[in-house]
């Protein structure tokens, strides 16, 4: 059915954000991953919505997005700074502090 | 056939009515709002020489914002309900709200000096800071998966600017892109499980959601939802094992901004949590249970041991942090087991508002002495009652308050969240009581030892001359420790928090 497939192209969605977060070591890449990973849930939203026939999922998404883009605004200032202080974004790199 | 409800969903659009703004119960938030403009603006117009106002603006703030919260709960008649049961403000949301608020203006004092004397961005920091605070103040108003998930984000999104906050310095950025990256991908798995409860119910209001779920016999999608739903949250109250990110940050952050994390943030976290399990995923219980079991046990234990083995105090007070989470998150696992339910929620704000005082505390001293020897490490407290007498004796306090030793704040807050959990009365909660009470006597290895630091060894430099302590951190020690005292002494002013048995719709159910 075709709620079903909604949900299924989410989860693939899903699953690879969360493996992008995991596997990658550069610091756009893992951002990149994690928008993945809310555009799985928008889609799961709006789905939900048709099938649950309320408005509510369609605002929930809308809310998503727009604090999505807030989010991603400060990753981009982070990923930049230190950028600046280590002309490298690799997270592997990032460890100072152990224990 | 799937599509067939759109037309609907238009219609409901034109059955759309503004509602009714309750604006008493909503002052606290309109005041931190405006407050926020104020601060913003003023600290355009002002000279490098003049922003130290800004602080001192934004604690006024903070207690301004308290006006409306203690005329609330004055006038205290029945809950305030708004947007249909969506955000409500009762008695539970108002003691958080004071919490929040009075943890805040603390840690303004706290902040102050460092960041005057760093040269750091004041009126920016502080700003954030009130953004910050707003977005808890309104998590403990928040009934609904949407107003929970903004709220949520409002308090953590300037978190992360604030632990980056000194951008020249790679340790600090290493703890603001640890934070933010593991904490952006938390709250994306947090709305991921969010999706799915609100598919399978229908609602995104939290007690729609709990009359939806029927306990014994949940689908999978709704299983599925509630594990990645604790596992969002357990990130933000750095429960073990999604705490990975807590020592690094805490410790490369500027240490007013540990201080916030570790008990602001955390307790927001907290606030969330409680909401959600309480009102949403209460039909849950076979499922939640397990869940919150583990994690409480596993965050004791391992919080515990892996601050036996620090040597720098701030990471040992993070890993002591986490530890102190798993004490809260105790009475939230034996929800509506045994004689339980009326006193979890009373275990958990009461230890909050104590972990807190006692917290922020153990923090401002540790503030205090680093100004003077530019050290984190716990060696460098050595011989500290020879040159700081009264800073040796508040930190006795705070590090005895921590341990749970009588009859200091923390030992009230322990023995609340114990009696809770026995009262359960099932195998499963005596279990974690004795896990607890183990940990608490591992625990008090690393607050002795930091003791016998400050009491027996001398000092690593020879430098004895005494420590000039600012008069803010002055005010923050004398309010943090009045409090871990008075709480301890007199349990009484919080124990009449029991008149709180339940959060406003859990009854109603």
């Amino acid at each position: 059915m075709l709620a079903v497939n909604f949900l299924i192209l989410a989860a693939v969605l899903f699953s690879i954000g969360v493996f992008g977060v995991i596997a990658r070591r550069n610091a756009v890449m893992v951002l990149m991953s994690v928008e993945l990973v809310l555009n799985s849930v928008m889609l799961n939203l709006v789905a939900f919505s048709q099938i649950t026939d309320s408005i509510d999922g369609q605002l929930f998404a809308l809310f998503v997005i727009a604090i999505a883009a807030a989010e991603v605004g400060v990753g981009l200032a982070m990923v930049l700074m230190v950028y600046r202080n280590r002309r490298s974004i690799a997270l592997d790199e990032l460890s100072e502090m152990k224990g | 056939m799937i599509f067939a409800g759109s037309q609907s969903v238009i219609a409901q659009i034109n059955q759309w009515v503004a509602p009714t703004i309750d604006w008493h119960a909503l002052a606290p938030e309109l005041v931190l709002i405006v407050g926020i403009n104020l601060v913003l603006f003023i600290d355009l117009s002002l000279g490098a020489a003049k922003k130290w106002a800004m602080a001192t603006l934004t604690g006024l703030v903070f207690l301004a914002a308290f006006i409306p919260v203690v005329t609330l709960a004055v006038i205290g008649d029945a809950s305030r309900e708004m947007f249909d049961g969506r955000y409500v403000v009762d008695g539970y949301s108002l003691i958080l709200k004071a919490i929040f608020l009075l943890a805040a203006y603390v840690l303004v004092l706290m902040s102050q000096n460092e960041l005057e004397e760093g040269g750091y961005y004041q009126g920016e920091f502080y700003v954030l800071m009130m953004c910050s605070v707003l977005g808890m103040v309104m998590m403990t108003s928040a009934r609904d998966l949407i107003a929970i998930f903004v709220a949520l984000e409002l308090l953590s999104i300037p978190a992360y600017m604030m632990a980056a906050w000194r951008k020249r310095d790679s340790r600090s950025n290493e703890a603001g892109v640890k934070y933010y990256l593991l904490g952006v991908f938390a709250s994306a798995v947090l709305l991921y499980g969010m999706s799915f409860l609100y598919g399978t119910t229908g609602s995104t209001k939290l007690t729609d959601i709990g009359a939806s779920l029927v306990d014994g016999d949940l689908l999978g999608l709704q299983v599925l939802a509630v594990v990645f739903v604790l596992g969002g949250l357990a990130f933000k109250i750095s429960a073990v094992p999604f705490h990975s990110w807590a020592p690094d940050t805490y410790e490369g952050a500027p240490t007013p901004v540990t201080a916030f994390l570790s008990v602001a943030s955390k307790a927001a976290g907290f606030v969330a949590l409680m909401s959600i399990v309480m009102l949403a995923l209460a039909p849950a219980n076979s499922v939640v249970r397990p869940m919150l079991w583990v994690l409480a046990a596993l965050t004791m234990t391992v919080g515990n041991v892996m601050a036996l083995r620090q040597t720098n105090i701030v990471r040992m007070l993070a890993y002591s942090s986490v530890s102190q989470g798993g004490f809260i998150l105790m009475p939230l696992v034996v929800i509506g087991t045994g004689n339980a339910g009326d006193s979890v929620l009373r275990a958990v704000i009461v230890y909050l508002l104590i972990y807190a005082f006692m917290n922020l505390g153990a923090f401002s001293i540790v503030i205090a002495v680093a100004r003077r020897t530019r050290s984190g490490e716990i060696t460098s407290f050595g011989g500290l009652f020879g040159y700081a007498p009264g800073l040796a004796v508040l930190m006795t306090i705070f590090m005895a308050s921590l341990a749970g030793i009588p009859p200091l704040g923390g030992w009230i807050a322990k023995f609340n969240v114990f009696k809770t959990v026995l009262d359960a009365g099932d195998t499963a909660a005596y279990v974690l009581a004795l896990i607890g009470a183990v940990n608490t006597v591992i625990a008090a290895a690393y607050y002795m030892r930091v003791l016998r630091q400050v009491w027996m060894a001398p000092a690593p430099d020879g430098d004895v001359s005494p420590i000039k302590v600012p008069s803010s951190i002055q005010a923050a020690l004398a309010i943090t420790a009045v409090g871990t005292v008075l709480l301890g002494v007199l349990p009484g002013l919080v124990l009449r928090f029991g008149d709180i048995t339940d959060l406003t719709g859990a009854l109603a159910r």
